[in-house]
């Protein structure tokens, strides 16, 4: 199948875009950069589609094909290739990154229009965009590390997009350090697989793997154990999970594409990948499912009490995320990667349209001083209520619904302790309908709460409190001028538009048997996944899950509502302890600043004159005396030199005569 | 014929290298100096031809001519070089070419 001889062009397009945007540095003026930017991704995207369908009409025998471009390294038995491999997983991540990412591109030539470092903006999404299709399409995970570390550095260099605050560069070097953790693990995996079964090709560790270890073997468990922690570092899961929220101080567009639509979710398509090594070690794959459930509730009751909209966003992602890896864990791969893709549209959609809003909002990030801004901005409020029905799994929108309902259903039949996974995630699906329906109520509901709530500051500094307080009376210049800032525009519209219209229609890729029924995607995914091992629900059992699941999510609305107009009348100066310590995400971070950083800044702070650097010093001090105390032998007097040579020998002869 | 005794012929050389070498240390005209070298490969060449003798073997003697050869070479450079610092500083003192920075 030569047709697909040409897919190196995918990722390599958004990489000439970053090439060409950084040698071009800020020389190029802004329409020009947008176009390089937006419009390799989107050609990218074109490429891709183009494969898709190729692949789709004439799916290999194998159910992949590979494309070699050259040898990497030839060492030993050592021989990992520049290769690509397209199958049902690759295609269906390509054109998630390259979808959705173009659309993200698409808005963002509006968003940061006003921004510094127009170009370089793009050049680092590009570079993301170009690193990500490397992860989801290398064939080997020598090559699939290469665009994972990509990936990482992306996301580093975007968080602290805007560097002149110091705090922004500390969330990026933390969001850096923290995955380092799980990279680390994963390329301690990597070794471990490459001297064990000697190839690092997917194919050949799956057929290797099954050949060479046992089920639940030491050496699968730790391997399997490895991986997973890379997984859980790049996907901010339990324990990993605590640059997530910090790593919202980049823009609004890197938020939605990196921190929600694509890079988190490579640890999703990383345990996807190596489903073998995982079904090998039984014990790591419950590992799996706990951690996720575990971050379904953990961060879901975080989001219900931030007071940051984006914050509310970052936690909701590491809640759904946690879906995903319950899904991995109990095996429904094709369900994971189903969420993964629904996920994808009405995350990015909510990061978006909070994007908008925060944009309105003259950069105010604090949802309670937002408020009525559904009347001001009604087609942000539309789009972001149409991503909450999403992420709530309510109808009519189907994307969440007919992927979350897929997965606690497989939960419900997995046997063993999959009873009590779909009865936690039951109230995941809670937590989830609280927390983005209290941020839909606080943001877009009631009144505005502050001065600047759809105006410039200035205007608002001129307003006297009280008719501040009471908005839409006077029509002042300030005011027009702020109708103008609440609307998203065209340009950040559309990506809106078509987003909201995913959402509605994701989840007709696979609707659950007793709605229709429509598979597609789940079935197309088993061309490179295993399928469910567990029964499939009849059509009765799904029809009454789906009906718990649906009232759990009905009830977070009214609870939601009363959350939001308790906040709305009185705004307590301090909160009680335990909204603090969910607001403060568990005290994860209080724990690790306590057990890892402190420890290390004290010991820093005591060895400041480097203990071992003594040794070097002194060995310097040694060469420094050596050479004062000879230093006059070199006088330029020839006669010495000679008198210094006929010594010497005397000294020698004598030496040899009488030793 | 009542041949030397061979360590007479060694004293006798290593007495000329000896003086060689003081002459190389203490003279300072570098024309003597070349001539005290001149006297220690002599020495070195006597020492050869002596020990040639003792043991019967032409060895001694050909390492001589291959001496001799390698002092006309060594000459040669050399008085060039003397030449050469004569030329710049109109001396011959040994001494002086410290000035030049060694």
């Amino acid at each position: 199948m030569n047709s697909l001889s040409w897919i190196w062009c995918i990722p390599a397009l958004p990489f000439a875009g970053f090439l060409a945007l950084a040698i071009g540095g800020g020389r190029f003026a802004k329409g020009i950069s947008a176009v390089i930017g937006a419009g390799s991704v989107g050609l990218a995207f074109v490429a891709a589609a183009v494969a898709s369908a190729l692949f789709a009409s004439s799916p290999p025998a194998s159910g992949a094909y590979t494309l070699v471009l050259w040898q990497w390294i030839s060492a030993g038995g050592f021989n990992p290739s520049i290769a690509f491999t397209v199958d049902a997983l690759s295609v269906v991540m390509m054109l998630v990154v390259t979808g959705v990412g173009f659309l993200i591109h698409f808005y963002s030539t509006r968003f940061m229009a006003d921004e510094e470092g127009y170009s370089r903006f793009f050049a680092y999404m590009n570079l993301f965009v170009g690193s990500m299709l490397l992860l989801v399409m290398a064939s080997n995970l020598l090559l699939l590390y290469l665009g994972w570390e990509g990936v990482g550095l992306c996301s580093f260099l975007l968080i602290g997009f805007w560097y002149k605050d110091p705090e922004n560069g500390r969330s990026a070097r933390k969001a850096f350090i923290v995955t380092r953790v799980g990279d680390v693990s994963l390329a301690i995996a990597l070794f471990l697989i490459a001297t064990n079964l000697g190839t690092l090709d997917f194919a050949g560790i799956a057929k290797q793997a099954t050949a060479q270890w046992p089920v639940g073997s030491t050496i699968a468990i730790a391997v399997a154990a490895l991986l997973l922690g890379g997984a859980v570092g790049k996907s901010a899961q339990l324990p990993l999970q605590t640059w997530l929220p910090d790593a919202m101080a980049g823009p609004s567009p890197v938020s939605a594409l990196i921190h929600a639509a694509t890079m988190v979710t490579a640890g999703v398509y990383l345990i996807a990948r190596t489903n073998v090594l995982f079904s090998l070690a039984p014990a790591v794959q419950l590992a799996v499912a706990i951690i996720g459930i575990a971050g379904v509730l953990v961060a879901g009751l975080s989001a219900t009490v931030q007071r940051n909209i984006k914050r509310v966003l970052a936690y909701s992602t590491m809640s759904q995320l946690g879906y995903m890896f319950l899904a991995l864990g109990i095996g429904a791969w094709s369900g994971a990667i189903f969420h993964l893709v629904t996920h994808a549209f009405f995350k990015s959609l909510l990061f978006l349209g909070a994007g908008v809003v925060i944009l309105a909002m003259n950069h105010e990030h604090d949802i309670f001083k937002m408020g009525g801004l559904a009347k001001k901005s009604p087609f942000t409020f539309w789009m972001f209520l149409i991503a909450a029905f999403a992420i709530a799994a309510v109808p009519p929108t189907t994307a969440g619904f007919s992927s979350k309902d897929l997965i606690l259903a497989y939960a419900w039949q997995s046997g063993g302790a999959g009873r009590i996974f779909w009865a936690l995630g039951i109230a995941g699906v809670f937590i989830t309908s609280v927390y983005i329906f209290r941020l839909v109520f606080i943001v877009f509901g009631g009144s505005p709460r502050t001065a600047d709530a759809g105006m410039p500051p200035a205007a608002a500094a001129r307003m006297p409190p009280a008719a501040a307080a009471h908005d839409g009376h006077d029509g002042g210049t300030g005011q027009a001028e702020g109708k103008n800032r609440m609307q998203a525009g065209a340009i950040m519209g559309i990506p809106l538009a078509l987003l909201a219209v995913l959402c509605l229609v994701g989840g007709f890729l696979g609707l659950p048997h007793d709605l229709g029924g429509t598979p597609y995607l789940l079935t197309f995914l088993h061309g490179a996944l295993p399928a469910e091992t567990m029964p499939e629900p009849s059509a009765r059992l799904e029809l009454i899950l789906q009906i718990i699941s649906e009232a759990a999510s009905l009830l977070g609305i009214p609870v939601a509502w009363l959350i939001a107009r308790r906040a709305r009348k009185a705004l307590p100066e301090r909160r009680a302890a335990p909204i603090r310590f969910l607001q403060n995400g568990w005290g994860f971070d209080w724990l690790y600043d306590t057990l890892f950083v402190r420890p290390f800044v004290w010991i820093a702070r005591v060895n400041v004159r480097d203990v071992v650097d003594r040794l070097f010093d002194g060995i310097g001090a040694l060469l420094l005396l050596f050479s004062r105390a000879f230093r006059w032998t070199q006088s330029g007097k020839v006669r010495w030199y000679a008198a210094g040579i006929a010594g010497g020998a005397v000294l020698i002869v004598v030496a040899v005569v009488l030793l | 014929m009542a041949s030397v005794p061979f360590e007479y012929g060694l004293i006798i050389a290593a007495v000329l290298f000896t003086l060689g070498l003081i002459g190389v240390i203490v003279r300072r005209n570098l024309l003597f100096v070349l001539l005290c070298v001149e006297i220690m490969l002599n020495a070195a060449g006597l020492a050869f031809v002596v020990a040639g003798a003792r043991w019967a073997q032409a060895d001694g003697q050909v390492m001589f001519i291959f001496l001799l050869a390698m002092a006309a070479a060594e000459v040669a450079v050399g008085l060039a070089l003397l030449l050469l610092h004569f030329g710049r500083g109109k001396t011959l003192d040994a001494d002086a070419m410290r000035a030049r920075g060694g």
